[in-house]
């Protein structure tokens, strides 16, 4: 009987043998835990996000023993990666998610180049917050720190479901404002996406990654089991009077509460940054004045300040811009402390404008602001306020520079040319 | 002055061993005195028709051992050495071996047309001897009949040896022309019309385009035909080879022969003699891997289609083809079953069958039902046993819904016959094929199981049972037992297997210790068998798998202590310490792998490596290459724990890398040295010299086999990423050598499938090789010691782009590596990564790729990209952080942003760096508020200036800055203008 020729395999003999088998497994395994492991030396550097300095002033002292330890904790470390952030408990974790934020400052004047370096979208009303997904469960959390849901969602590792690629560890989080009406997560920015992190990324870049990400996890289905909250990208416009308009008066699925501006080449930063703006009229908008803590607009605009050591009240702007000050008795009559975020109300005449800086004149203190409240308000803020009361910025003033910009281009082009 | 070598070769062939050894020796001594005299002399041996055949043959036989060799290197050693030689030597050579061809001698004809086809395989691809055809042709129609029959077995060697690309069209239209010509049923001599056919075999490669055209194709088609109905056997048999090799290499010309070709071969496996009839079933099995090739291209989630057409040449002939086939299955020989090696009509035809089965899936089963039932029952054993293989033929193809219902019913026929049947060839079959059902029609990846909670019990019982039965039934039932546990191995806690694993163990443990276990290979199925039951454990039976280990330890150490053994013995002894190391190592791995069970696993860890160390004395490479593999799988589970068994392991791992001989040890332990670098970290370091010296030198070898360089480029990867930045030193050894192969690897012409597999290997190891560097050095200071690679690794990816034949591995690698260039070198390599305008293509293209992994990596590769050049976009703005007035920050923003409106997302990268300037501005923005306050000093303009390139870009955004920044600015542009002049 001749042997069979070379490469025909008799039928009943096995295709392969187990020890060729053991190397193969022995191979394939090798190959994945190497890719394992540069899959996490790539996630490891990339995703570590920053703290931020400690702040200057002690965060208030609660009565609670793990709130000490916990600060303990964090002292030292200014580098902390939202896994390890997840794990931290109580008021620490609060407190490192507060400042992951980027905060939009408000718009007092119309930055030139609007309709070529910048988006617009009308902004969703509802609750600002991070959105964190890993190892099968998916956290949002307001901008005070404070969880808002733990649930199941379609984003990558956000349930416990067979279906994850990539280790379940990674994690994703998307910047979002929380709709009541109609239960949906409105994604507005997006910082990490399965385990890489967008924050060294341009607004240009983060929008399209958003829009062509999302969109592959199924997060915008409706709710089901393993998902209980719907994601929804907002329609982001080119900066142009189309772009304006659409957002302005256009039909959108959310109640609208002003718009937001992204620069486009901007980074993700995380607190108050003048790259993306927010502004707002009553046509945009139901809440364009500040209401106070009853809910009421005041005659009076008021403003929430931080009492800083030496009696000064200041907005929460990186450095602090000091409004105003408090006399010490005053300070000792209220039992305030210095951190204390307290809401004062300007009398509308003495503020003035003098070379670009404001002077609120006298203030007057109203009390303490409520609990969860996380940060004072900002210079911008402030401004708009006044402006919003007095001389606001009309949407006609950003159609204007819009088309001046337009018109402007070409003599911009002529200086290049000289110069060159 | 030719040597007279006739007695030494004779003598050389001597049946006294120290004549033999002697004559040998001064053969090898004349040899390395005077290489062209001796190869002068053999030349001269073989054409001197008054010496002894048997001197003349080994004259022959040393000169083709002397110009060829199985070894790559040592093959291009002899080719390099033939072509250095003086061309007086070599005409002569090849003047003697053309002058053989007309010796009488058959023998010395045959071996000389051997020689020449070597000389050519040597010369014509350096464009040497370009008139061998020419005067092998010039009077094929003069010459005597034995001249023309060595002539023609020449040019089949010829096309043998050499690539057609190196034979122009000319010239292969005169062998065609020649060969055809003698393959013609004219040709009266049958040694002619032998040679010619055989001839034909080798030709076919060469006949591209005679295959294009319809004349040429007929007449080749009708002559080969007609070979087949030659009188002659050998004839006969050579042209069902060509039909063979023709229906791979032409198979889309098919079309118009096929009618033909089925009569023809129906006939042959009805009626011819076995070799012939082999090959005409070979045909129909070659015509199915063809089109399960087509079929598999259709199903392919990625293509979807296939360079060449399915013609269902199988479908058509479906239902003439499966009776043909079924008939042979009733041709069994009485002892096939014990006979390893065997190989008849009956086994061709059921392998036939099965590839057909996989070609047509469904549309097969009726056809072979009516088949089966009318024999199954048979009192002769023939018939049952026909029925048996019929059916565990077909079981792969079918979809299981069509399938599960008639295996249903058959499961307990089968279980009875198994248990039950007289003949043992029955009951071999019947076990196979219950393998065949666990394996295609049970598991996880199958929707309804044909074995449920109630029938596993009785099928385990037939199956133990079975396994006392004669060795070659036993062996079937321990392959049956391992693919029914293969079908829970992603079960879970649940296996219906957890209440006999006691007993299966029990059961394999018992077959293993057999008298007959050698016998039919049953000792090495129950191993494998118990291997498999030991992968599909889980949390509940990691107790039972861990009372094996003491048993397997005990074992293994009786075999190392084992002495005195006879060599019969010693291979024995090797291959049973083969098996218990591959055990062990699946052991290891499944009790690493569950979670309660690590810990009660790593107390036999000190006891096992010692066993393993002492395994190492064995000189039996198989012995190695498992205790290796099972040192792997304990370093990975021991972790940085195993580095206390590293001094005395050492000697053994360096042991490994040294091995040249059995590259396949070599191989095994340069993957250890991976899994070593994963589990130790930096605690591999103070080895780190020894193995990174031994693998260097394993990449300079020539001696190496080919297939251990690529694993070694991804070892220095894995190194790198274990040390970190202490792989600095090896960078001046290690980064010219993959440069150099990089070079090699990209510029590689891959002329056929195997060398365009390997050189994707190699690229892959190369590339890994990088991604492990850069990510090893990662957030460095060392980082800057990259830097003057970078260039080399882009370009090394742009060429390999622009040859498009990379494969996926290659491509989800090279994503990487741009990744982890901007990732680990940032601002340094943006400028860089930006102008290789190729891998942004590459980017793009692979982000809309099916495959989810290359997305992933195109993923990486795009935003590691964006974040490096945003930073590069923003350091030389850290000189102007500060000046934006704080309270007017909009006034900085007046970019003109040089992004062209229509060039949307996709030519990201590339807007980012032209309007780099732009964000010049924005910079100021980023950094006012992670920089505010900083000074401006010298100190930071001299950095900005470290990046002359970046400035350029800079000069016309400085101008422009001068409108929106005012006075100070002035100062400072003037300030960088000092300095950049």
């Amino acid at each position: 009987m001749a042997p069979p020729p070379d490469h025909r395999r008799p039928i009943k003999r096995a295709a392969i043998s187990d020890q060729q088998r053991r190397r193969e497994v022995a191979l394939r395994l090798q190959a994945d835990r190497r890719s394992d492991a540069q899959n996490r030396a790539r996630q490891l550097a990339s995703s570590v996000l920053s703290l931020g300095p400690e702040p200057a002033t002690e965060p208030e002292v609660e009565p609670e023993q793990e709130m000490s330890e916990a600060s303990g904790q964090l002292a030292g470390r200014s580098d902390l990666d939202p896994v390890r952030a997840a794990r931290l408990r109580g008021p620490e974790v609060r407190k490192w998610f507060a400042r992951q934020l980027l905060l939009p400052e408000w718009m007092v004047d119309v930055p030139p180049s609007l309709d070529r370096d910048w988006y617009v979208f009308p902004r969703p009303s509802g609750k600002r917050c991070f959105v964190v997904s890993s190892n099968g469960t998916t956290i949002s959390r307001l901008r005070n720190g404070s969880i808002l849901h733990r649930f199941p969602s379609n984003l990558p590792n956000g349930a416990r479901t067979k279906d994850v690629s990539g280790p379940a560890s990674s994690y994703s989080i998307l910047d979002c404002i929380f709709h009541e009406p109609d239960e949906t997560y409105y994604v507005i920015d997006m910082v990490c996406w399965r385990g890489y992190s967008l924050y060294d990324c341009t607004a240009e870049f983060r929008f399209f990654w958003l829009n062509s990400k999302l969109s592959e996890t199924g997060a915008s289905d409706p709710p089901s089991q393993y998902h209980r909250y719907r994601f929804n990208v907002v329609q982001i416009y080119e900066c142009n009077l189309a772009g304006l308009q659409a957002s302005y008066s256009g039909q959108v699925p959310y109640v609208k509460d002003g718009l937001l501006f992204f620069n486009k080449h901007a980074h993700y930063q995380a607190g108050n940054t003048p790259l993306a703006l927010v502004w707002k009229d009553n046509v945009c908008s139901q809440y364009v004045l500040d209401t106070d803590s009853k809910g009421q607009i005041p005659s009076q605009q008021q403003v929430v300040l931080e009492l800083q050591n030496d009696g000064n009240l200041t907005t929460s702007d990186d450095p602090p811009v000091a409004l105003g000050s408090l006399s010490r008795d005053l300070i000792a009559q209220s039992g305030l402390r210095v951190g204390n975020l307290v809401r004062v109300a300007i009398k509308d005449e003495r503020m003035r404008l003098v070379d670009g800086k404001l002077d609120l004149g006298e203030l007057q203190l109203v009390g303490k602001t409520n609990h969860s409240r996380a940060f004072a308000d900002t210079y911008s803020k402030v401004l708009f306020q006044h402006a919003a009361r007095h001389a606001p910025l009309r949407i006609e003033d950003l159609v204007a520079s819009i088309q001046s910009n337009s018109s402007m281009d070409n003599s911009q082009a002529l200086d290049v040319e000289m110069e060159g | 002055m030719a040597l007279e070598v006739t007695q030494v070769l004779l003598y050389a062939q001597s049946i006294d061993a120290a004549t033999r050894n002697h004559a040998e020796e001064s053969l090898k001594q004349i040899q390395e005195q005077n290489l062209p005299a001796f190869l002068l002399s053999l030349s001269a041996e073989l054409a001197n028709n008054n010496k002894p055949i048997e001197s003349r043959k080994l004259a022959g036989l040393i000169l083709k051992n002397a110009l060829d060799a199985k070894e790559l290197h040592r093959k291009n050693d002899l080719a390099q050495r033939w072509l250095s030689l003086d061309l007086a030597t070599k005409t002569q050579i090849k003047t003697s071996l053309l002058q053989t061809f007309s010796s009488p001698v058959s023998d010395a004809r045959s071996t000389a047309a051997q020689v020449i086809a070597k000389v050519a395989g040597i010369e014509l691809p350096h464009n040497q001897w370009p008139e061998l055809i020419g005067s092998l042709l010039s009077n094929i129609h003069q010459v005597e009949t034995h001249v023309k029959q060595a002539t023609l077995e020449t040019l089949g060697y010829v096309c043998e040896e050499v690539d057609p690309q190196v034979v122009d069209q000319e010239q292969v239209n005169r062998i065609l022309t020649a060969v055809v010509q003698g393959m013609n049923a004219t040709e009266t001599s049958s040694d002619v019309r032998l040679a010619a056919t055989r001839a034909l075999y080798n030709a076919l490669g060469f006949a591209q385009a005679n295959f294009t055209n319809d004349m040429e194709r007929d007449y080749i088609m009708r002559v080969v035909c007609e070979a087949t109905q030659s009188s002659d056997v050998k004839i006969r048999q050579a042209a069902f080879e060509c039909l063979v090799a023709i229906s791979s290499t032409y198979y889309e010309k098919l079309a118009p022969y096929m009618q033909d070709i089925f009569n023809i071969t129906s006939k042959a496996v009805r009626e011819d003699e076995e070799p012939v009839a082999l090959q005409a079933i070979e045909f129909w099995s070659s015509i199915c891997d063809e089109e399960i090739d087509i079929l598999d291209d259709y199903r392919s989630e990625y293509t979807g289609d296939s360079d060449v057409p399915c013609f269902y040449f199988i479908k058509q002939a479906l239902p003439a083809l499966v009776p043909m086939l079924l008939e042979t299955l009733l041709k069994q020989e009485e002892d096939q079953d014990q006979d390893e090696g065997a190989w008849n009509i009956a086994m061709a035809g059921g392998t036939c069958l099965g590839l057909v089965a996989r070609t047509v899936g469904d549309e097969i089963v009726p056809l072979v039902m009516p088949f089966i039932e009318e024999n199954i029952s048979k009192p002769d054993w023939r018939g049952r046993e026909a029925a048996t293989y019929a059916f565990g033929s077909i079981l792969d193809g079918p979809s299981p819904g069509k399938l599960a219902p008639i295996v249903n019913v058959a499961l307990n026929f089968m279980l009875a016959a198994l248990s039950r049947d007289p003949n043992n060839h029955v009951k071999d079959t019947t076990a196979w094929t219950l393998g065949r059902i666990f394996e295609f029609l049970h598991g996880a990846a199958v929707e309804t199981s044909v074995i449920t909670q109630e029938n596993c019990q009785q099928i385990l019982t037939v199956l133990l049972q079975s396994m006392k039965d004669v060795p070659n039934v036993a062996e079937k039932a321990c392959g049956a037992l391992y693919f029914l546990a293969q079908g829970y191995e992603d079960e879970g806690s649940v296996s219906p297997l957890t209440p006999f694993f006691q007993d299966i163990f029990q059961m394999l443990l018992f077959v293993t210790h057999r008298e007959d276990a050698t016998e039919s290979n049953l000792r090495t199925s129950a191993y494998e068998a118990l291997n498999e039951v030991v992968r599909c454990s889980n949390d509940e039976t990691a107790p039972i798998v861990m009372q094996l280990i003491p048993v397997i330890m005990l074992e293994l150490h009786q075999t190392v202590e084992a002495q005195k053994l006879t060599s019969d013995e010693r291979d024995k002894q090797n291959d049973l310490q083969g098996l218990l190391c591959g055990c062990l190592q699946v052991i290891i791995q499944k009790m690493g792998s569950i979670e309660g069970s690590k810990y009660a696993f790593m107390q036999y860890a000190d006891q096992i490596m010692d066993l393993l160390l002492k395994v190492f004395a064995s000189r039996n490479a198989t012995v190695h290459e498992e205790a290796m593999l099972a040192i792997g799988a304990l370093a990975y589970t021991a972790g940085p724990n195993f580095a206390k068994y590293m001094p005395q392991f050492y000697q053994y791992l360096e042991m490994g890398l040294q091995n040249f001989e059995e590259y396949q040890i070599c191989a095994i332990t340069v993957g250890v040295v991976g899994d070593l670098c994963r589990a130790l970290e930096d605690k591999i370091l103070p080895y780190c010299d020894g193995i990174m010296t031994q693998l260097l030198k394993n990449l300079s070898s020539n001696q190496l086999h080919r297939s251990v360089k690529p694993p070694i480029f991804s070892c220095f990867g894995d190194i790198a990423l274990a040390i970190g930045e202490n792989f600095e030193k090896y960078l001046v050894y290690a980064m010219p050598m993959l440069q150099s192969a990089a070079e090699l690897s990209a510029h590689a012409v891959s002329q056929d499938d195997e060398m365009l597999e390997y050189t994707n290997q190699l690229r892959n190891g190369i590339l890994e090789a990088y991604s492990g560097i850069l990510q090893g050095f990662k957030s460095s200071p060392k980082t800057q010691a990259l830097v003057p690679y970078a260039a080399h690794v882009l370009q090394f990816i742009d060429t390999m782009y622009g040859g498009r034949e990379m494969d996926d591995a290659v491509m989800k690698s090279a994503l990487g590596v741009l990744g982890d260039l901007a990732d680990t070198l940032g601002s340094h390599v943006g400028p860089l990564i930006s102008q290789s305008s190729s891998s942004k293509d590459l980017i793009e293209e692979c982000m809309v790729y099916d495959d989810p992994l290359i997305r992933e990596s195109a993923e990486w590769a795009k935003l590691a990209i964006n974040r490096a050049v945003s930073a590069f976009a923003s350091i030389p703005c850290c000189v102007w952080s500060g000046l934006g007035s704080h309270h007017q920050p909009y006034q900085v923003l007046t970019s003109p942003s040089l992004n062209d409106p229509t060039n949307k997302q996709q030519g990201h990268l590339n807007a980012n760096i032209v309007s780099a300037y732009a964000s010049c501005w924005l910079s100021l923005i980023n950094i006012r508020n992670k920089w505010s306050g900083s000074v401006i000093s010298k100190w930071s303009l001299l950095i900005a200036l470290r990046h002359l390139k970046v400035l350029l870009f800079w000069v016309v955004p400085c101008f422009f800055a001068l409108f929106h920044i005012g006075s100070t600015g002035i100062v400072v542009v003037s300030l960088l203008f000092v300095y950049f002049v």
